[in-house]
């Protein structure tokens, strides 16, 4: 019984219709498109309030315990004579052949030395961070080997002078020149370029009390091995802070555990912090747990994405009602001409199939017209106050579906009541 | 042709139920009409004309008896059923002329049409054709609100014709109208009856009903009596003498 030309000839009625009344039907749509939109609009920026927060922590990894070296407050600093002193703090070589020792599901134990020096070639030199480790580091933090090779055990136990250096290093240092081989300079010492290396997370490594460094690009790393870092270091680094010289003496700054998977994470979390407590006098680490951080990521969420939502059904609802409103008025200012097109021939169906052209016409367009809009907005937010905002296609289908069912709904209720009536009580109405 | 019954009623009830109380609007009507005849009802105010029109018309359903229209039993049909029936074989034309207020002339014309699934571009010269007839051919997208009550009329002729249907029902048509411009619309009536349509009318006035073959009268839901139609002549006639003989003192 569904001929296409039956509902072309539908179609081109209800729209007929629609434009002899375009006051009414651009404000029953307008309704519609703000319901749609802001639906969209507040789950879009909901969404990407949160997507931020958990890409960074799920970067560094779900079932990785990062514990990183913190420098104690002020008081706690032991001062030395004069106008320099030395902090000692952090992490040790022990803890973490103490967690390699005693964790239960442990996988890898990653330490990491994280120096700021500046790295040389020829006439260039490039600010960043040479983080002395071990050669697993690549597999605990999904890091992407471009050419050449990463650090390798050898070059551990012989402590050479071999490095990796990211990309946006090497870019920086080997503007137009394969840096493969070359060597380049850190401090006194040379080092021998095996490889390049792609980050995948550039937001973990940045060494204690760099606050004042954001605005630095923090991929500019070079890799080298571990016991290479802490012979050509030594255990002292110095830094010039305010005219006064700062040195610190920390061994490692940071460890990554790597875990068996999601529950060793939690069962070794209080043991780790057990162990760490009885060894260190003050509280010169955290204990950063990626895991926990996601489930509170995503608690965040929920309850934002609950909140938002409630906002944008609420408006949805009151656009529906917007709807439900006019349309019955429409169809109740309209049962005359019902009357009369049922006298000429009309039938139920076609007078109910008229109608939902009409509304359909009405809420889905604007619906569209509302998803558009509501795709534009976050774009303009994110444009202008530099927010991550991301559409989600249930977003769009859940604000489209339910603007377009509640329209059809509306619509076609008083529609069908209408036509149902006989042609000639319907002709009676006024 | 003009000889089978295009009607036959039998026992024709129709009871409006107001919950309270039970309104008896047609109380067993037999009646056969002719096709092709022009019938005129009159009667009473509330005495059941317009309820009778309506049933006719398919636009109200019997409570009661039955409804032979071309042979079909109409008081068994469904809703589509009906539909069909109104669309394909009725024409009506309302005392209030009933045209659809966001449509042009020509559009209104078309509307039986388009429920008989034909598209305006392939019968748009009948449409003109039509509204040209009823001599509106210069006027095909103006609106009803810019016509007179006479014109409007006229559309709901030319748009009742558009199906070419096999009976007209008229309840009041010049009810709304002046005397010549309900002339106009009556000699229009006859010059359909006079190619062969069927058409019922109902009218309060005697000069209209003269212009039937059948007189039908109507009295508490009941039809009374069928008036001669000498009688009605006379009646007519009486009425022009008296004007014509009051012209000269006016
Ligand atoms: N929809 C309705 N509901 C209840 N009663 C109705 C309805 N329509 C008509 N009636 C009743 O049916 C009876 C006949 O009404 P109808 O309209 O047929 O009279 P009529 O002969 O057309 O009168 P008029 O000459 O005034 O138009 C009246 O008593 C009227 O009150
Ligand atoms: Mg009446």
């Amino acid at each position: 019984m569904i001929q296409p030309r039956a509902i072309l000839r539908a179609f081109q009625l209800g729209i007929k219709s629609l434009m002899l009344h375009k006051l009414r039907s651009a404000l029953t749509m307008l309704g519609i498109i703000f319901g749609v939109c802001s639906v969209i609009a507040m789950l879009a920026i909901g969404e990407g309030a949160s997507y931020e927060a958990q890409k960074a922590i799920k970067k560094l990894g779900s079932n990785n315990i990062i514990i990183r070296s913190v420098k104690p407050a002020e008081e706690n600093v032991v001062r030395s004579s004069g106008r320099s002193y030395v902090v000692e703090y952090g992490l040790t070589y022990g803890d973490a052949g103490r967690l390699q020792t005693t964790t239960p599901g442990i996988q890898h134990v990653l330490p990491m030395r994280i120096i700021r020096e500046s790295v040389r070639f020829n006439r260039f030199s490039v600010p960043s961070q040479v983080i002395g480790t071990h050669p697993i580091y690549p597999e605990i933090t999904g890091m992407e080997l471009v050419r050449g090779r990463f650090i390798t055990r050898n070059d551990e136990i012989n402590t050479d002078n071999v490095c990796a250096m990211t990309v946006g290093l090497q870019s920086r240092l080997f503007p137009c020149q394969d840096p493969l081989e070359e060597e380049v300079r850190v401090g006194m010492d040379y080092y021998r370029v095996v490889g390049l290396v792609r980050e995948k997370s550039s937001v973990e490594k940045r060494p204690q009390g760099s606050a004042g460094s954001e605005g630095q690009p923090v991929d500019s790393n070079l890799y080298i091995p571990l016991s290479s870092a802490r012979r050509r270091f030594g255990e002292t680094l110095f830094r010039r802070s305010a005219g006064s010289f700062e040195a610190e003496r920390v061994q490692l700054h940071q460890i990554t555990v790597q875990m068996k998977d999601s529950a060793a994470v939690e069962r070794a979390v209080p043991e780790i912090e057990a162990m760490l407590r009885h060894f260190h006098t003050k509280k010169d680490y955290e204990v950063v747990v990626p895991l926990q951080l996601l489930r509170q990521a995503e608690q965040t969420k929920r309850i934002f994405n609950i909140v938002l939502g409630s906002i944008a059904a609420i408006s949805l609802l009151v656009g529906g009602i917007g709807i439900m409103n006019i349309m019955l008025a429409t169809v109740t200012e309209r049962t005359r001409e019902i009357g009369i097109r049922r006298a000429l021939g009309a039938r139920k169906r076609d007078i109910i199939t008229q109608f939902l052209v009409e509304t359909a016409v009405l809420s889905l367009g604007g619906g569209i017209i509302g998803v558009v809009v509501g795709v534009l907005v976050p774009m303009v937010v994110s444009h202008f106050a530099a927010m991550k905002t991301i559409i989600t296609a249930s977003s769009l289908m859940l604000s489209f579906g339910i603007s377009g069912a509640v329209g059809i709904v509306f619509g076609l209720y008083p529609a069908s009541r209408a036509a149902s009536l006989s042609p000639i009580e319907a002709l009676r109405h006024e | 042709m003009t000889s089978s019954p295009i009607i036959r009623l039998d026992r024709l009830e129709k009871t409006y139920d107001l919950g309270a109380i039970q309104v008896h609007a047609l109380r067993g009507v037999t009646l056969d009409i002719e096709s092709g005849s022009y019938v005129a009802i009159m009667g009473p105010s509330g005495s059941g004309k317009s309820t009778m029109l309506n049933v006719l018309g398919c636009l109200d359903r019997p409570s009661g008896g039955r409804y032979y229209l071309g042979g079909e039993d109409v008081s068994q049909m469904d809703d589509d059923q009906l539909s069909a029936v109104r669309g394909k074989r009725l024409g009506f034309i309302f005392q209030s002329y009933n045209l659809i207020e966001q449509l042009t002339v020509i559009e209104n014309i078309h509307v039986p049409l388009f429920y008989q699934g034909r598209d305006l571009s392939e019968c748009h010269d009948h449409c003109v054709k039509l509204a040209e007839l009823v001599g509106l051919g210069h006027r095909l997208d103006h609106r009803p609100k810019e016509l007179s009550g006479g014109q409007q009329q006229r559309v709901a002729i030319a748009r009742s014709l558009a199906n070419e249907p096999l009976m007209i029902l008229a309840d009041e048509p010049t009810g709304n109208l002046d005397s010549t411009t309900g002339t106009e619309i009556l000699n229009l009536l006859d010059d359909l009856n006079s190619h062969g349509t069927t058409i019922i009318l109902v009218t309060h006035g005697e000069e209209v009903a003269a212009r039937a073959h059948r007189v039908l009268h109507m009295k508490d839901g009941l039809i009374d009596r069928e008036v001669p139609q000498r009688t009605l002549l006379r009646v007519v006639a009486e009425l022009e003498g008296n004007s014509a003989a009051e012209a000269p003192v006016s």
